[in-house]
C-alpha cells in the first residue's frame, strides 16, 4: 500500500460513522449511505443499496414485452413515460415497425410533461433538504396541474403505463390538447415565482455555490448524465444527439454549464423545464388525427440479437439493453440506470464538505432510489 | 398623560395590602409566588398552545394551504389535541442511555424559557420581577437552556443528536453575544439595565425611532441574534431534520419531546418580548411628535388602548416576523453561521456600540 | 472513426478479436484476461478515446459468463461493445475501476448476481443482496423456492 493510501485507511477508522438513511429524511427513500465524518467534515461516503431491490431484472426474464413495460414503470417512477418508452422504442426498432406521426409526437409530448413533473418534483424537495420548506408546497401544487392531465388522459397519475410497442393502449382524451396549453400558460407565470422564491436567495446560493463540483472529466468518467452532467459541461443529451421520438422535429436548446457545483446543476434543471415548454410548444399543435397504435401481432418476438436503446429521462440516460433468443420472453434484459451511475460519483463529490452539504449535493442529483435498485 | 388609565398597580397593591392584613410578611411573600406562579404557568400553556397554533396558520398561508381546521371552529382546538396526543404516547429511551440526564435535559430547557418570562413588563404594574440587572437576568437565564439541549444531545446516546447539540452549543453560545451587544446599545441610550426603568424612557417614543440609525441597525442583529438564539429556522441547524433527523431531540418522544417543543415556542416569545420591550416600548402606546397638528389627539386615541394590547401587539408582529423567516429561507450551514456571527454581526455590533456612545455624548438623538 | 476503422484498430491491438455480425452496434468479443489492456489503450488512444462507459452488464450465456461494455467516445461520437466471455466454472475478469471510476459500482452489480470476480477492484463486496446470501440471483440455475414461483 502506498503512503497515501495507508493515510486513508487511518482516517477512514478515526472517522465518526453516520448513517444517513435507510429511513433519513433527505435520502427520499430506502437508500443507506454510510458517512465518515470528522467533525462535520465528510471523508468518505459508502453507498449500501439493495433496500428496494425487487429483482426487475430477473422478473423481466419471464415476462413478456408487453408486460415488462409495467415493470419499467417502478423503476424511475418519476419519469414512468419515459422508461416505457425505452422498451417500445426497443422493440419497435428491433422488429422494424414504423409508428405514425401522431404516436411520436404524443409521446415527446408526455415525455416532457413527465419532466417538468419530475422537475417540480425536485425543485420542492430540493428547497425542503435545504431548509426552505415554504418551496415542497409550491411545486406539487403545480405539479398536481401536469398529474391531471395524466390522469384524464392515460388512467394513471404517478405510473401511466400508457405506451404500448407501436404505440398506446388507447387514444389520448379529448381535453388533452387545451389542458396542456391551460398548464404551459398557467406555468410560465409560475416558474419566474420558483426563482423568486428560491433561486436569488443569498442562503441558497451560498449553500449550494461551490459545493459538489464535477469536472467535466469526472463527469464523463463517472458517466453522470442528465442535468447532473450537462451542468459540469458533458454534452450528454440523448433527445440532441440520438434523437427518438418526435426529438428530431423540435427546435430546442441543450443546457450546458461548465461550472458543474450544487448551483448549476440546479439551474441547468431549471433551464430545462423552459426547454421543455419550448418542445410542448412547438408539438402540441402539430398532433393530428390519426391511428394511436401502428399494426402490431398480438403475441412479440423479438428475432435473436442484441439490442440496445437509449432515451434521456429526467435524470439522464436510460438504457436498455435487451439478448434475445427470439423467444416471447427477453434472455436477459438489463437497464442502464442513470442514478446508479450518478450515485457512484457521490463519494469522490462529496469529500472534504460538510455533512450539510453533502445533502445539497444529494438533492442538486436528484437520486430515484428504485431506479438505483432496481 | 393619560397613561395611567390602564394601570395595574392599584390592582396589585391591593391584593398585596389585603393579603398582609390577614397574613405575616413571609406568608405573604409565600402566597404570592405561588400565585404569580400559577398565574404564568396557565400563561405559559396558554401562549405555547396558541403559538403551535399560530405558527400552523401562518405556515399555511404562506405555503398556499388551509391550515388545520377540524378539531373545533378554525380549528383552534388542533394544538389541544396534538397536545393530548403527546400526553398519551410512550417515553420511549434508547439503550445506554443516560437515563437520569435524559429526563433532565428537558426539564432544564423549559425552566430556562420558563424563567425568562418573569421579567416582562406586560402592562403598567404588571411585572413580576424587576430588579436592576432585568436585562442581564434575561439573558443569563435564556442562557441556561443551551445546557439542556447539550444534555439531550449529550444522554440520547444518539449520533445525530450529539452532532445536533455541539452545533446548537456553538450557535447559541456565539449568538448570545451579538443578543447582549444590540441590546447594550439600548442599555447606552436609556442609561439603565432595569426594565421597567427602559419602558419608562421610551414614554416619548420608542427607542427604535429614538435611537435611529444605531438602534435600527441593533433591531436588525437583535431580531437575527435572537432568531438564532432560539434555535428556528433558518438557523434551525441544531435540529436540521433534512440533515440530522431531528437533531438533539430524535430520541425523545410523548411528553419529553412536548416539552422540548413547547420551549421552542415559549422562547421565541420570551425573545420577541423582550424586542419589544427594549426596542419597541413594552406597554407604551404608540405615539407621534408633538410637532405635528393635532397629534395629541391621536396620541389621546392611541393612548385609550390598553397597555397589554400594545405590548402583546408588538410581541406578535416580532413572532410573526420570525414565522416569515422561517417558512421562506432555506437553512444556513454551521460554518456559514459561524461565519455570519463573528465576521459580521459582531464587527457591526461593536462599531455600532461606539457611534451610539458618541451620539449619546452628542446628544445626537431624540 | 467508422465501425471499420474501428474495426482494424482493434484488430490490430489483439489479432485474436471476433466480431460479431448482424448487430446494431460493433461487437468485439475480446480475450478475457487482455481486458485491462485493451480498455485501457481505447480510452487513452486518442483517435478512439473511448472515456464514456454507458454500461456494464453481466451475461449468463449457456456456455459462459460474459460481461458487456458499452462504451461511448464523447469526442468522436461511435460506439462499440466489448464482450468478455469467461468459463462457468471459475469466472474472473480484470476490473476496470481504474479506466472509468464508474465500474466500480457497476462491477460490485455484476459480482453480486452473477458472481463474476473482478480482479484488482479496491472493494469487491455485494452490493444489493445481504453479505450472506447464498447463490447469484440472475445466473441462469439459480434456485429460490420461496420467492421464484415458477408457472
Amino acid at each position: 500500500m502506498s503512503d497515501s493510501k495507508i493515510q486513508e485507511n487511518l482516517q477512514k477508522e478515526d472517522a465518526y460513522y453516520v448513517n444517513m438513511g435507510p429511513q433519513h429524511p433527505s435520502t427520499h427513500g430506502v437508500l443507506r449511505l454510510r458517512v465518515g465524518l470528522q467533525g462535520e467534515k465528510v471523508i468518505h461516503v459508502e453507498p449500501h443499496c439493495g433496500y428496494i431491490h425487487r429483482g426487475i431484472e430477473k422478473m423481466c426474464e419471464k415476462d413478456t414485452y408487453s408486460q415488462i413495460i409495467h415493470l419499467t414503470d417502478r423503476l424511475d417512477y418519476l419519469s414512468a413515460n419515459t422508461n416505457n418508452e425505452a422498451v417500445c422504442l426497443l422493440v419497435e426498432n428491433a422488429l422494424g415497425i414504423e409508428v405514425p406521426e401522431r404516436v411520436k409526437i404524443i409521446r415527446t409530448i408526455l415525455d416532457e410533461l413527465t419532466r417538468l413533473a419530475s422537475h417540480q418534483l425536485w425543485w420542492s424537495v430540493m428547497g425542503m433538504d435545504l431548509g426552505a420548506l415554504t418551496t415542497f408546497f409550491y411545486g406539487l401544487r403545480d405539479r398536481e396541474k401536469i398529474l391531471d392531465i395524466f390522469e384524464e388522459s392515460t388512467g394513471g397519475r404517478l405510473l401511466p403505463s400508457f405506451n404500448t410497442p407501436g404505440g398506446f393502449m388507447h387514444d389520448i382524451h379529448p381535453n388533452f390538447v387545451p389542458r396542456t396549453k391551460e398548464f404551459l400558460a398557467y406555468f410560465k407565470k409560475k416558474l419566474p415565482e420558483y426563482n423568486r422564491l428560491l433561486t436569488g436567495n443569498v442562503i441558497f446560493q451560498q449553500r449550494t455555490k461551490g459545493i459538489g463540483i464535477l469536472s467535466k472529466e469526472d463527469a464523463i468518467a463517472y458517466g453522470v448524465t442528465g442535468p447532473s452532467g450537462r451542468a459540469s459541461g458533458f454534452a450528454c443529451d440523448v433527445r440532441k444527439h440520438h434523437p427518438y421520438s418526435a426529438y428530431g422535429m423540435v427546435d430546442f436548446k441543450e443546457i450546458l454549464y461548465t461550472e458543474g457545483d450544487s448551483f448549476y446543476r440546479y439551474v441547468a434543471r431549471m433551464d430545462e423545464m423552459w426547454e421543455s415548454m419550448k418542445i410542448i410548444e412547438q408539438l402540441i399543435d402539430r398532433i393530428e388525427d390519426g391511428p394511436y397504435t401502428a399494426k402490431m401481432k398480438p403475441i412479440i418476438k423479438l428475432p435473436a440479437g442484441e439490442y440496445y436503446q437509449r432515451v434521456e429521462t429526467t435524470r439522464g440516460e436510460f438504457g436498455v439493453f435487451v439478448i434475445s433468443t427470439g423467444d416471447k420472453t427477453p434472455y436477459r434484459m438489463k437497464f442502464r440506470s442513470p442514478n446508479f451511475a450518478n450515485l457512484s460519483a457521490l463519494d469522490y463529490m462529496s469529500r472534504g464538505f460538510k455533512i450539510a452539504d453533502m445533502v445539497a449535493i444529494m438533492s442538486s442529483l436528484d437520486l430515484v432510489i428504485p431506479d438505483i435498485d432496481r | 398623560m393619560a397613561i395611567d388609565i390602564y394601570d395595574f398597580t392599584g390592582m396589585t397593591s391591593a391584593i398585596h395590602e389585603s393579603l398582609s392584613a390577614v397574613l405575616s410578611p413571609a406568608a405573604t411573600t409565600i402566597v404570592e409566588m405561588t400565585i404569580i406562579g400559577i398565574v404564568f404557568i396557565l400563561f405559559y400553556a396558554l401562549v405555547g398552545l396558541f403559538l403551535v397554533y399560530a405558527e400552523r396558520k401562518v405556515c399555511a398561508f404562506i405555503q398556499c394551504r388551509l391550515g388545520p381546521r377540524r378539531v373545533g371552529p378554525r380549528g383552534i382546538f388542533q394544538t389541544i389535541a396534538d397536545f393530548i396526543k403527546l400526553l398519551m404516547k410512550e417515553l420511549l429511551m434508547t439503550k445506554n442511555a443516560d437515563k437520569f440526564l435524559f429526563n433532565l435535559a428537558p426539564f432544564i430547557v423549559i425552566i430556562a424559557s420558563f424563567m425568562a418570562i418573569g421579567a416582562m413588563p406586560f402592562a403598567k404594574g404588571l411585572h413580576a420581577l424587576d430588579f436592576d440587572i432585568g436585562i442581564l437576568y434575561v439573558l443569563a437565564v435564556s442562557g441556561i437552556g443551551v445546557i439542556g439541549i447539550l444534555l439531550a444531545g449529550w444522554s440520547s446516546n444518539n449520533k445525530y443528536s450529539l452532532i445536533g447539540a455541539l452545533r446548537s452549543g456553538a450557535q447559541i453560545v456565539s449568538y448570545e453575544l451579538s443578543v447582549g451587544m444590540a441590546l447594550m446599545t439600548i442599555i447606552i441610550f436609556a442609561g439603565s439595565m432595569q426594565l421597567s426603568e427602559i419602558v419608562a424612557s421610551q414614554a416619548n417614543g420608542w427607542w427604535l425611532f429614538k435611537g435611529h440609525i444605531p438602534a435600527i441597525i441593533a433591531f436588525v442583529i437583535f431580531m437575527i441574534a435572537s432568531t438564532a438564539e432560539t434555535n428556528r429556522g433558518p438557523f434551525d441547524l441544531a435540529e436540521a431534520e433534512s440533515e440530522l433527523v431531528a437533531g438533539f431531540h430524535t430520541e425523545y418522544s410523548g411528553i419529553k419531546f412536548a416539552f422540548f417543543f413547547l420551549a421552542e415556542y415559549m422562547n421565541m416569545f420570551v425573545v420577541a418580548a423582550f424586542g419589544a420591550t427594549v426596542f419597541l416600548g413594552a406597554w407604551m402606546p404608540f405615539h407621534i411628535s408633538e410637532m405635528i397638528p393635532y397629534a395629541e389627539y391621536f396620541n389621546m386615541g392611541m393612548d385609550f388602548i390598553p397597555g397589554f394590547i400594545w405590548f402583546f401587539g408588538k410581541t406578535g408582529m416580532l413572532i410573526l416576523l420570525m414565522m416569515w423567516f422561517k417558512w421562506t429561507f432555506p437553512r444556513l450551514r454551521i460554518d456559514q453561521l459561524l461565519t455570519l456571527e463573528w465576521k459580521y454581526l459582531l464587527p457591526i455590533n461593536l462599531v455600532n456600540i461606539v457611534i451610539t456612545a458618541f451620539f449619546v455624548l452628542t446628544g445626537f438623538h431624540f | 472513426m467508422s465501425n471499420e476503422q474501428l474495426q482494424n484498430y482493434i484488430k490490430e491491438l489483439v489479432p485474436e478479436v471476433v466480431f460479431e455480425e448482424n448487430t446494431q452496434y460493433l461487437v468485439a468479443v475480446v480475450p478475457t484476461e487482455k481486458i485491462y489492456a485493451i480498455t485501457e489503450n481505447l480510452k487513452k488512444n486518442a483517435s478512439t478515446a473511448f472515456d464514456y462507459m454507458l454500461s456494464l452488464t453481466g451475461v449468463d450465456y449457456p456456455d459462459s459468463y460474459a460481461v458487456v461494455y458499452h462504451l461511448e467516445s464523447t469526442k468522436h461520437n461511435h460506439l462499440i461493445v466489448l464482450k468478455a466471455k469467461m468459463d462457468k466454472q471459475n469466472p474472473k475478469i480484470d476490473s476496470v475501476c481504474k479506466v472509468w471510476p464508474a465500474a466500480e459500482l457497476q462491477e460490485r452489480e455484476v459480482f453480486d448476481f452473477f458472481g463474476v470476480h473482478f480482479n484488482n477492484h479496491p472493494d469487491l463486496r455485494r452490493l444489493f443482496m445481504d453479505e450472506e446470501w447464498q447463490g447469484y440471483p440472475l445466473r441462469k440455475d439459480y434456485k429460490d423456492e420461496i420467492n421464484i414461483v415458477e408457472l
